[in-house]
Formats: C-alpha cells, sequence, structure tokens
C-alpha cells in the first residue's frame, strides 16, 4: 500500500531533480543511502546533545558551588575538551578503546566500545558536555544572588531551589549558545564518517569513491545546510516562545 | 620509562616526527590567518555595502561556509579543485592530469571557513564605530582608504579581538582535519606512530595534550594582544 504510494512519488522526484540539471541515475543508486546517512547524522547528534546535557549538569554545578577540588576538576575537563581537536578525541576513543580491549572484556564493556558509532556518540557526548557545562555555568552566573536566597526564605531546599528557580532561568539565558552548539554539533559530527560511520557525510565519502561525480558532494552540502537552517528556525521560534517575558526592545 | 622511548627523537623514537607534523600544524594555520581574515574583513565590508548584490553575495557566503562541516568544505575544495583544474588545463593539453597541492587545498579551506566566521565578528564591530567618527575622518578630509585604516581600523580591531581570538582557536582545532587528506599534520604524523607502535591511546594523548598547549599558549599571547588593543580605553571602575 505505501509502496504504491511511494513509488509514482520517488519517480516524479528523481523526474524533477533530473530536470534541474542533477544526476538522477545518481540519485537513483544512492539517493536511499542519503536518506539514511541523514538519519544517522541526526541520531548521533541527538544521542549526544541529550547524554551531553545530563553529563553537563552536575559539570556546571561543580564550576558554580563546588569546593576547591571540586570546581578545578570540572574546570580542567572543559578547557580539556575545549582545547583539542574533536577528531584527536575520537580516535583517542575508538583507537584507544581498542588497545584496552582485554580490560573492557573482563568489566563486560567491550561490546558498547566495539562499535563506531558508540565510540562517537561517547566522544560527542564528552566533548558537547565541555561546551554545554560552560553554556549553562554563564547561565548560573548571571542570575543574582536574590534569586536563591528568595528561594532559601520561602523554605525550598537546595534541590528546590536548582530545579524550580535557578535552572529555569539559567537556560532561558543560555538558549541562544544553546542552539549555537547543537549546529556545530551537526556540523562536527561529519567527524565520524573517519571512524567508519556511515553518517551523512561518510555516505557521501563511499557515494564519491564509487562514482567519482562531485555532485554527491553538493547534495551533501544542500543536506547539511537544510538541517543547520532547520534548527536556526526552530531555535527562533523556541526563543520567542520561551523568553516571551523578557521584554524585548526591537 | 618504555613510553619515554617512545617519544625520543632519533631513529628509535617518535619524538622528531611528531614535533615536525606539530610544526606544520602551526605553519598552517599561521598561514591560513592573514587569507582568511582579510577575505572575512573583506565580506564584512560586503555585508556593509551600500548595493543589495554585494549584500546578498556577502550573507550568501556566510551562511554556505558557516553551516557547512569543515570536513566536507575541505573535500569540496580539494577534490572539486583537483577536477576543475584538470578539466581547465584539458582544454590546453588534452590528457593533463593535475594535482592539487594538499597544503594549498588546506589553506583554502580553511581559510573559507575562517572568513565566513570572522565575516561576523567584523560585521559586529563595524557596528560598534559610531558613525561620526568615520564622518568626521571625511570631514579632515581623509581619503576613503585612509579614513578607514586611520579612523575606523583601529576602533574595530578592539572589539574584534575577542571574537578573532576565539576564530584562531577553533581554526587551529580545524586544522587537524587537513589529516584526512593526506598532509603530514600532528594529527597524520600521530597516526602514523600509532600504525607502527600500536599504542594509539598513548600517542593520541600526547597529540591531545599539544594541541591543548597550543591553545594555551594562544590564549596568553592573546589576552595580551587584547590588553594592547584597549590601552587607550578607560573603563569604568579601572585604575
Amino acid at each position: 500500500m505505501l509502496d504504491t504510494l511511494l513509488a509514482p512519488l520517488g519517480q516524479g522526484f528523481l523526474a524533477l531533480m533530473g530536470f534541474i540539471g542533477l544526476n538522477a541515475d545518481l540519485m537513483d543508486r544512492y539517493g536511499l543511502r542519503f536518506l539514511s546517512g541523514v538519519w544517522v547524522t541526526i541520531e548521533l547528534v541527538g544521542l549526544s546533545m541529550v547524554f551531553g546535557a545530563l553529563l553537563a549538569l552536575p559539570l556546571a554545578i561543580a564550576r558554580v558551588e563546588g569546593g576547591k577540588i571540586s570546581s578545578r576538576l570540572a574546570f580542567g575537563y572543559s578547557y580539556f575538551f575545549r582545547g583539542t581537536p574533536l577528531l584527536a578525541q575520537t580516535f583517542l576513543v575508538y583507537y584507544g578503546a581498542g588497545q584496552f580491549r582485554e580490560f573492557f572484556t573482563d568489566i563486560g564493556l567491550w561490546w558498547f566500545f566495539r562499535d563506531a558509532f558508540n565510540c562517537a556518540v561517547f566522544t560527542f557526548t564528552l566533548n558537547t558536555a565541555a561546551y554545554q557545562a560552560e553554556i549553562l555555568r554563564g547561565g548560573l552566573q548571571s542570575l543574582q544572588v536574590g534569586q536563591s536566597e528568595g528561594g532559601k526564605s520561602l523554605g525550598l531546599t537546595r534541590y528546590q531551589i536548582y530545579r524550580t528557580i535557578l535552572l529555569p532561568q539559567a537556560y532561558a539565558v543560555g538558549l541562544r549558545p544553546l542552539g549555537n552548539e547543537v549546529v556545530l554539533m551537526i556540523k562536527s559530527s561529519a567527524i565520524a564518517s573517519v571512524v567508519t560511520v556511515y553518517d551523512l557525510m561518510g555516505v557521501t565519502r563511499l557515494a564519491f569513491s564509487r562514482s567519482y561525480d562531485m555532485e554527491v558532494y553538493l547534495w551533501a552540502a544542500a543536506l547539511y545546510l537544510i538541517m543547520v537552517e532547520i534548527v536556526r528556525r526552530v531555535w527562533n521560534v523556541l526563543e520567542r516562545r520561551l523568553n516571551r517575558h523578557v521584554a524585548v526592545s526591537r | 620509562m618504555e613510553f619515554l622511548t617512545l617519544l625520543s627523537f632519533g631513529p628509535g623514537g617518535w619524538g622528531d616526527e611528531i614535533a615536525r607534523g606539530a610544526l606544520l600544524t602551526i605553519e598552517l594555520a599561521l598561514t591560513t590567518l592573514p587569507f582568511g581574515l582579510a577575505l572575512g574583513l573583506l565580506v564584512a565590508l560586503g555585508k556593509d555595502a551600500p548595493s543589495p548584490v554585494a549584500r546578498a553575495a556577502a550573507n550568501i557566503f556566510t551562511t554556505v561556509f558557516r553551516g557547512l562541516p569543515e570536513l566536507l568544505t575541505l573535500f569540496i575544495v580539494y577534490y572539486g579543485g583537483q577536477m576543475l583544474l584538470t578539466r581547465i588545463a584539458g582544454y590546453f593539453s588534452p590528457g593533463a592530469n593535475v594535482e592539487v597541492n594538499q597544503f594549498l587545498a588546506g589553506v583554502a579551506a580553511l581559510g573559507l571557513v575562517l572568513a565566513a566566521f570572522s565575516s561576523e565578528v567584523f560585521y559586529a564591530a563595524l557596528k560598534a564605530v559610531p558613525r561620526g567618527q568615520k564622518e568626521a575622518a571625511f570631514a579632515l578630509g581623509l581619503p576613503k582608504w585612509q579614513a578607514f585604516r586611520l579612523v575606523v581600523f583601529p576602533q574595530l580591531w578592539r572589539v574584534a579581538l575577542p571574537g578573532l581570538s576565539n576564530n584562531w582557536m577553533v581554526l587551529m582545532k580545524d586544522t587537524s582535519l587537513v589529516s584526512v587528506i593526506a598532509i603530514n599534520d600532528l594529527m597524520r604524523q600521530t597516526a602514523i606512530a600509532v600504525g607502527v607502535t600500536k599504542q594509539p591511546f598513548f600517542f593520541y594523548l600526547v597529540a591531545c595534550l599539544i594541541y591543548l598547549a597550543f591553545s594555551i599558549l594562544s590564549s596568553l599571547v592573546l589576552t595580551r594582544a587584547e590588553a594592547r588593543a584597549s590601552r587607550g580605553l578607560k573603563r569604568a571602575g579601572a585604575k
């Protein structure tokens, strides 16, 4: 049922692409692979952003509230992951894990690090957590002391103060840089292709190595630009909705 | 101890290979810098130009090269440049095959990315310089170029420097990507060392620490440059 509906749609799309001067044969052969590549890229970015956000929370709080040791550790973590190339980090995890294969087998984690996709998500998570922690820290530090004092005088626990007063405001302040981080992540995720993940970039390199047609790079460029543009638009809407209580002079 | 031997200079160790790679990484970043910044300034001026065509072109340039993954830009410049030049050379002598120099391709690709990001910084800085400054320069009878060079640019520079410092840090990390098109930079030399010694964790950690050292060094230099650029400025509350 779905096939009979989709087949003519696909044919029509290919005819249109051929009409505007693109290579329809090539697209017929690799089009679906490109779609799956886009999906892998979305998975990479989505998973890393969510896990990164979870990891960023304790890091940011350690920077703001922590004692000498924990705040310095959190600072060192951020500094390392923001000061070194993501490619080097990815190689460190992917090839480095292979070196400690016996250790990982012993603790029952080898199945995880055996897979390039998992390694990429793991590395990207560590990386984006460092950036997100800095964004969140900036947001937390921009709030006035009165915010947490007000919470205390209402008899809220520290956890409640963070959950209901500080974090929502910190995320509102950091909304725009967080959007930039999503865009950066989409772009950086292309690095996964270097460790044999077939994300959009990986599929493109595969298609190019077989066809030697530059056009596939242009498709990839268009698809990446579309993804980035969608995130930008969504973020503009989010910002308008979530920050509507903030008076903006425009 | 065993690791120290691995890093020693000479036939048994990889110290000299990695140092050469690190040098090439710096060379690549420093060669890209002037091209990228010059193009970025040009694009920023384009965004500020009265002509709508120049504005549109500048904005499209920024949108494209800020939105594309750096790796993709690199491949497009490298393979695309190769094919384009081969085709052009084919007109003059059929069957000619042109090899694009990897270093130049790396500089071109990284330069385009740097230009796109720095143009945003320059543009914002351009907006921060009050109109009156330019008008006063014109009133003094300075020609357009001198008004820009002597009056607007020094003020623009101060505002732009923190943003440009950021761009430089990103550029230095992005240079690692050129190892994918077989330039013998720090990353690739490390990969070669790993291939022979089978010590990926150690060598990639060393590479990370070298990049980190570059970052720390740059931020030290740039903080001083920022202080120097704003030496003529008094802040409220400062001594």
